[in-house]
């Protein structure tokens, strides 16, 4: 019998931060973050598909996302489905909020140990912070060796996984034995689309908050088959030591948030005309900055 | 105890720029904070490095040497950098931004239940008054790092947890050795008592490193294009104008995202800082993303169709109109008066 992997996969929900368009900034010139469309963090797509590639490879096993968020980050667990995961887990109570990296890491790591997988596979970092932080911080968490910056699950073999590498000037194949953790780089194949049939079937998975919701607003129909229910587990649901959520489980403290505004400073205004070109190459020259 | 300790990270035998980088910075920490700047530096046969780790100014070196310690892994490291954390208790904790800094970090700072923040762009030292309680606290680190995609640029403390841990990437910071080496001393931490056969689950098989082909850092001149250079067939005019006036040709992340560009020359917040005689952006917004890596560039062109491009207001020269009449232009006009 071949073998058969639980899997779950770590998503995050993010503000779409690579494109600011002009319509999400303020007019002081600040970003407007409400004006930015939540999407499935690019990574943890690349992630995803590493796993459903490992399902390809060994029939049976199972590709669960589990993310953490406000309820509408099951949009996260929905995707999954369309593009081919078994199921999935919302993570969410106020009590989690304000968490920094390491107070994330913990949630999910209590998680995890719920779902008791043979492999967690994240994206190596998301746009919203760029911090590269929660992969390395479960696997700590969970006392489990990590593969970071992989690039290709090549294959399983005497109980370990081999695993090519992207670092940063070159690579690096190594061997994991698993349970391991495994956060994914960009430069891993994109995940694959949607699934037609699975968009159809899962397109009404639903939350209990979100079917509360519908009962008030009631253009959705109503979910009624359990099948179709996306968990949604809470502190209470994962235990563990409630000083370590949230803020009071955060070492780190914002002490201040500067927006960015865009500084106008004394720049020179030149046409593609050839003689503004020309009279500036000449100064660049004469200044020694060129040349 | 409650120093400063730089992770020393090395490379073919040779200590990493970022680590040299920290150094310095840390001895400016040190100095301010009238504590001590030491180094932490882990391989096989890396001894001889702390000459050059005296020379930026770290009074200690604790060295970690084993023939398993040849190439950096997660879990040996982590144990030794733990381990030593939890005896020596310091203050402050700098790492590189690096594949490894970025693997190791995060680790330790779970494992010590310790703050960390990524990829700094500047480190102050700096007070604090928690708004509820009232409670003060002197000398904190202020980790100052722009977040959500660069569009805010956020000071992190950690008030009650040690040590206050942060990465900082490669090129942010200057690197400045001492005129003199200190008089430091080298510390050797026993490895067999702190890491077994359990730490090497994972094994190595196969590595391969380059050299930097591509050395954007260090070029006088960077000509960089953005997404609005349109294609990989519209670089090479970058390229071209990069070979006449001795650049190097940079990119956007957008740019490289696209597949204009190799990601060995982004440059920008997730890329490589650089602070060139002149950089010319070429196609780019200006989003801070990539102007936190460039903004310090002695002079700055901008070449872009639109004028209300952000990239126009940080330029010294703002050139509005389209770069394929504009950089033939300039190769043209150079060639004319450069004799």
């Amino acid at each position: 019998m071949s073998k058969k992997f639980k899997i779950v996969v770590l998503a995050k929900q993010v503000p779409d931060t690579r494109n600011v368009g002009k319509n999400a900034m303020k007019e002081d010139g600040t970003v407007n973050r409400a004006a930015l469309p939540a999407i499935f963090n690019p990574e943890d797509m690349n992630a995803l598909e590493q796993a459903l590639r490992l399902k390809d490879r060994f029939p049976g096993s199972e590709v669960l996302l589990l993310t953490m968020g406000p309820g509408r980050a099951a949009e996260v667990i929905r995707e999954g489905y369309y593009r081919g995961a078994d199921g999935g887990v919302l993570l969410t109570d106020r009590k989690f909020a304000g968490a920094d990296t390491l107070a994330t890491s913990y949630a999910l790591s209590m998680a995890i140990k719920k779902i008791s997988p043979d492999i967690i596979i994240a994206g190596r970092q998301a746009i919203d912070g760029d911090t590269a932080q929660v992969g390395p911080q479960v696997a700590e968490k969970l006392n489990l060796p990590q593969v970071t910056y992989a690039e290709d699950i090549q294959g399983f073999e005497n109980g370990k996984l081999t695993i090519k590498r992207r670092l940063e000037r070159g690579v690096e194949t190594v061997q994991c034995p698993i349970p391991a953790v495994i956060t994914v780089h960009a430069t891993a194949p994109d995940c694959r689309p949607r699934n037609a049939k699975q968009l159809m079937r899962f397109k009404h998975a639903r939350t209990i908050s979100e079917e509360q919701d519908n009962e008030h607003n009631s253009y959705l129909p109503l979910n009624t088959k359990e099948s179709m229910r996306i968990p949604e587990w809470s502190v209470s649901d994962v235990g563990g030591d409630e000083i370590n959520y949230g803020l009071s489980g955060s070492p780190t403290k914002v002490k201040k948030i500067e927006n960015i505004v865009f500084q106008a400073k004394e720049s020179k205004k030149l046409t593609s005309a050839y003689e503004d070109i020309n009279s500036l190459i000449c100064e660049l020259i004469s200044s020694h900055t060129i040349g | 105890m409650n120093n400063i300790i730089i992770y020393i990270e090395t490379e073919g035998g040779r200590i990493a720029d970022v680590s040299l980088e920290l150094l310095t910075k840390g001895r400016s920490l040190a100095n301010q904070l009238s504590c001590k700047l030491e180094a932490l530096l882990i391989g096989n046969n890396v001894e001889s490095l702390s000459e050059e780790l005296f020379l930026y100014g770290a009074e200690k070196v604790h060295l970690a040497q084993d023939k398993r310690l040849e190439f950096y892994q997660t879990l040996p490291y982590s144990a030794i950098t733990i381990e030593l954390f939890k005896q020596e208790k310091p203050q402050i904790a700098l790492f590189g931004a690096t594949s490894v800094g970025r693997d190791l970090a995060p680790r330790v700072s779970s494992s010590l239940m310790s703050g960390l923040t990524a990829d700094c762009t500047s480190l102050e030292i700096g007070g604090h008054k928690e708004a509820k309680s009232g409670k003060e606290y002197n000398n904190l680190l202020y980790q100052i790092r722009p977040a959500f995609g660069g569009n805010i640029i956020a000071t992190i403390i950690n008030p009650d947890h040690r040590p206050q841990m942060a990465t900082v990437r490669e090129g942010v910071m200057k690197k400045e050795p001492l005129e003199k080496a200190v008089k430091g001393k080298v510390s050797s931490i026993d490895v067999s008592k702190i890491v077994t056969d359990n730490d090497f689950i994972v094994q190595i098989i196969e590595r391969h490193i380059e050299d930097r082909k591509v050395d954007i850092k260090g070029s006088p001149v960077i000509i960089a294009g953005g997404f609005g250079v349109g294609s990989k067939e519209n670089f090479k005019l970058l390229y071209d104008l990069a070979s006449v006036l001795g650049g190097e040709v940079g990119a956007s992340r957008a740019a490289v995202d696209a597949g204009f560009a190799e990601p060995a020359r982004q440059i920008g917040q997730t890329g490589v800082t650089v602070r060139p005689k002149l950089y010319i952006a070429v196609g780019i917004s200006g989003q801070i993303q990539h102007t936190a890596g460039m903004d310090q560039s002695a002079m700055i062109i901008s070449i872009n169709n639109d004028p209300a491009a952000p990239i126009h207001q940080i330029a010294d020269y703002a050139i509005i109109g389209d770069l394929n009449e504009i950089i033939p232009r300039m190769i043209k006009s150079y060639k004319q008066n450069s004799k």
